[in-house]
């Protein structure tokens, strides 16, 4: 019997310490900018004053419990007005608010100032991943998609998770450190929100709008966030990733990135043929359409329509390349046209016209989806 | 011996209305068959959403997708919160209005009597419509409880089955209201003055009222997304014209509001158990009230706080931050006064008690929390993480459904003559309440951390969390099974001690003082006479 219960109990203590080598994190990420440190401070203080009250209100509450019950034979009184008390109990709490009132609008009006900023980029919020586009600044003209780049496989469990899984990217947001960053905020679809707690941001993407926040980062480091507005099926695996680099090694980054861009510039008049752009496209189908219509082509019943076999891409290429291009307004099918290069979508259109059971034979060049964009 | 009978004979005739058996159910205009009937349904409800709640932590208690597809989760995130706003807690508290209000006033019976039957009758169909979705191609909204748009316009079918749903749920509510409010106004007992009203049908008579002003604003969001998905128009669609923040602003000027509907009644009940069971007057009767006129004041102009990171300006910013601190003041008004009635009393915890006092205790807990949140700044860091779901289930679960706890208990001795099992009723409240807070508790610190909410997969750092407060929330759940089996033993099958007429002798209400237990089908067919 004790034996038994001794077991018990280090089954439990085992329990327990398996679980507190899991990870726990108990408060608000280690700041790394201004913005980020007040509001560091400012829950820390709030912390404070509501910690103090607790005390005291339910110092005085469990006291009447243990000292005011029937059991032990307290009588009970017969007060049950005092204007002077009430008073003063709606006041204090009045002049507790005005003093943490203080701070906050200062912190308010620091971390609305988006003015005067070194570098600004525009993050676009797609259905599911994030797009930038450097507008002014250093490093003006680079554009990318980010990604997230943990492997299916770990999502699913066929693979052990690494250390970053669901925290990373194929193509982090680059910037320097010390630097002003403005952020300009919209999104192609419905609306997301760009979070980087270390840096004290969250801001909506908001379709047909353009918002926008900063944030000036005081470290060199990677940092990571998460969309945290729901944006549909893939909410929760569109992460944003913010590398802050010094200023040289900034500089190299924006100098390769424009010699990718300038190397990945397709030739428009080039002719394709048929195995180039199908391998070309099913890069593209992986990046863009496997999430909703599946790596086989067969969709999710009743949610995302299937491609194998279907009218649309065994039909009339325009209907096919229209879709690609414009979406289809009140579904998930985004318009890949502002995202996709011509090249791209011809490629991608021919993938799925000639992959798995589809067998058009079809090639579609990119000067096609140049004069269907007209 | 025939008078033994005749006395048993007119009792069935006066036990319930003409009919017996489902119709007596179906056709009923009595307060009392109508008011069960809704604490039925959203019991019911309640088991439904809560079923939801365990597959999603089913899901998140591991990193990984384990159980279901990400659209699929998804589903269950918005079906369990509208399940549970508008299938359970809402029509719970009808419930007890429809019991508790005409014996707490002296009235023989709600203004309306035909139409409260059809109110409630609305609410089953509305149920069937919003737990029917799941059936439909495509499945249930998937578009969070919010419905945000244009998200909620990219939904399949499911969404305009909750949106009539929604709709007709509004139109029972709204029904409802109009019945209380005119009961209320128009049936009190002689004597029985505004100022002397107990604090529950105070708080139901403000509560009417909120849901009369916000119900339609629902309704209008609703319809406009309905037009925005179906005949083309851009109400909430930039490419048309339209905006999408506006249905934020919309839905908020209801969806604030709508809050304190959900906790204004638990108020009440509070207000009428502590008393009870300190044997002690309520302390600031008066100030009880003018607290909860301004918080429903203040309650419509607040909403925006619901969306400090959609980018407001900074003036608009400040202003919904001060009016948001400012409510903290007449909620303090009210626990100080709950502490205070307890002060020098002679308390006992029976289980409404125990109820009672761990509400005060928890749902100030979300009171902190969301005086936290109401620092825009801070909100920056935990709008849209697991913080805010942490806060709104302090106040929802620790307080709306607690205070649901406490009233049932309470008042279940008048309704059914008997008494509840008090020792399993001890169990039901200390086991929800430890199992709450492992549920809940360590969702602070997710939020902190930076877990977004709505997400069916989560990076590792917040895997330790996670796992405590899905083992938190499976013994929670199984908690509630406890309590159907309380209810059911003292109700359904008449289980339990005598109760009398006033089984708590700190209880001075017209129920406890002028009817016995259990409360005959016809009460205060002559009105009593307040001194």
């Amino acid at each position: 019997m004790t034996n038994r219960r001794v077991n018990a109990i280090g089954a439990a203590l085992l329990a327990l310490s398996g679980a507190a080598e899991a990870a726990y994190h108990w408060n608000l990420p280690t700041p790394v900018t201004r913005v980020a440190g007040e509001i560091y401070n400012l829950h820390l203080v709030m912390m404070g004053i509501i910690l103090v009250i607790f005390v005291g209100v339910f110092g005085v509450m469990f006291y009447s419990i243990y000292a005011h019950r029937k059991s032990v034979g307290h009588k009970a009184e017969n007060f049950h007005e005092n204007i002077t008390v009430e008073i003063i109990w709606a006041i204090i709490p009045f002049l507790i608010l005005i003093a943490v009132a203080w701070p906050a609008t200062k912190s308010i009006l620091n971390l609305k100032d988006t003015a005067s900023s070194d570098i600004t980029i525009k993050a676009t919020g797609y259905q599911w991943k994030w797009g930038y586009d450097y507008l002014r600044g250093e490093g003006e003209g680079i554009s990318f998609l980010s990604n997230l780049s943990t492997p299916q496989d770990q999502i699913t469990g066929k693979a052990p998770k690494g250390e970053h899984y669901l925290l990373e990217v194929d193509n982090p947001m680059v910037v320097p450190v010390g630097k002003k960053v403005r952020v300009l905020l919209t999104s192609n679809d419905v609306i997301h929100a760009w979070m980087v707690p270390a840096f004290g941001v969250k801001q909506d993407a908001i379709p047909g709008f353009v918002r926008d926040t900063w944030f000036r980062a005081e470290k060199e480091g990677v940092y990571r966030g998460q969309c945290a507005e729901l944006c549909g099926k893939d909410h929760g695996f569109m992460p944003i990733v913010v590398e802050v680099l010094s200023t040289e090694k900034y500089m190299a980054w924006v100098g390769e990135q424009k010699k990718r861009m300038a190397a990945a510039a397709d030739d428009p008049n080039k002719k394709w043929n048929l195995s180039e752009l199908k391998a070309r496209g099913e890069k593209v189908y992986a990046a863009n359409c496997v999430a909703c219509h599946q790596a086989n082509g067969q969709g999710v019943k009743g949610t995302f329509p299937a491609l194998d076999g279907s009218l649309l891409a065994n039909g009339p290429r325009g209907r096919h390349i229209e879709i690609v291009l414009n979406g289809k307004r009140g579904t998930a099918m985004a318009p890949f046209g502002k995202q996709l290069s011509d090249t791209d979508v011809a490629a991608v259109i021919t993938y799925e016209r000639n992959a798995w059971s589809n067998k058009t034979g079809e090639v579609i060049q990119p000067s096609e989806i140049g004069s269907a964009r007209k | 011996m025939s008078a033994v009978i005749d006395s048993g004979h007119a009792h069935d005739e006066h036990a319930h209305g003409p009919y017996g058996g489902v119709m007596r159910w179906v056709t009923t205009t009595n307060h009392k068959d109508i008011g069960t009937l809704y604490l039925w349904f959203s019991f019911t409800m309640f088991l439904v959403g809560g079923m939801l709640a365990l597959a999603i932590r089913a899901e998140l208690f591991q990193p990984g997708l384990q159980f279901w597809h990400p659209e699929f989760f998804n589903q269950l995130t918005t079906m369990h919160g509208l399940i549970m706003v508008f299938g359970a807690i809402m029509p719970a508290f009808v419930g007890f209005a429809n019991w508790q209000v005409p014996m707490m006033i002296g009235a023989p019976d709600m203004a309306f009597a035909r139409l409260n039957n059809w109110s409630f009758w609305m609410l089953p169909v509305a149920a069937t419509l919003l737990v029917g979705s799941f059936f439909v191609p495509g499945g249930a909204s998937a578009a969070g409880w919010t419905i945000y748009a244009p998200l909620s316009t990219q939904m399949g079918p499911g969404m305009d089955l909750a949106i009539f749903a929604l709709h007709i749920m509004g139109a029972s509510s709204i029904m409802g209201s109009i019945n209380i409010i005119t009961t209320i106004l128009n049936m009190r007992a002689p004597g029985m003055t505004l100022i002397r009203m107990p604090l529950f049908v105070w708080t139901w008579l403000i509560t009417a009222y909120l849901l009369i002003a916000v119900m339609p604003v629902l309704a209008g969001a609703i319809t406009m997304l309905l037009t925005d998905r179906h005949f083309g128009t851009s109400f909430f669609n930039a490419a048309g014209g339209g905006d999408p923040v506006m249905f934020q602003h919309i839905f908020w000027f209801f969806g604030h509001p709508e809050v304190y509907i959900m906790i204004l009644p638990g108020f009440g009940i509070i207000s009428q158990v502590i008393p009870a069971f300190s044997r002690k007057p309520l302390f600031g009767y008066s100030s009880m009230v003018y607290a909860t006129a301004s918080i429903a004041v203040l309650s419509f102009i607040v909403w925006a706080h619901h969306m400090f990171t959609v980018g407001m300006p900074t003036a608009g910013i400040l202003f919904f931050m001060y009016a948001t601190v400012l409510i903290a003041v007449p909620t303090g008004v009210k626990v100080f006064n709950w502490l205070t009635t307890m002060w020098r009393g002679s308390m006992s915890f029976e289980t409404p008690m125990l109820f009672a006092v761990g509400f005060i205790f928890v749902f100030t807990m979300g009171g902190f929390t969301g005086l936290i949140l109401a620092i825009m700044p801070i909100d920056i860091q935990l709008q849209d993480t697991y913080y805010v779901v942490a806060h709104f289930h302090y106040v929802l679960v620790a307080g709306s459904l607690f205070s649901l706890f406490a009233g049932f208990y309470f008042w279940v001795p008048k309704w059914t003559g008997r008494m509840y099992d008090e020792k399993l009723g001890k169990w039901h409240f200390w086991l929800s309440i430890i199992f709450f807070n492992v549920t809940f508790f360590p969702m602070h610190f997710l939020g902190l951390a930076g877990m977004p909410r709505r997400i069916p997969d989560y990076a590792l750092q917040f895997a330790g969390f996670n796992e405590i407060a899905s083992i938190g929330a499976f013994a929670f759940g199984l908690s509630q099974i406890l309590f159907l089996w309380i209810a059911l033993k003292v109700t359904v099958l008449g289980r339990g001690e005598e109760a009398g007429q006033r089984p708590w002798d700190g209880a001075d209400t017209l129920e406890w003082t002028h009817l016995p237990s259990p409360a005959p089908y016809h009460s205060f067919h002559e009105q009593p006479v307040l001194g």
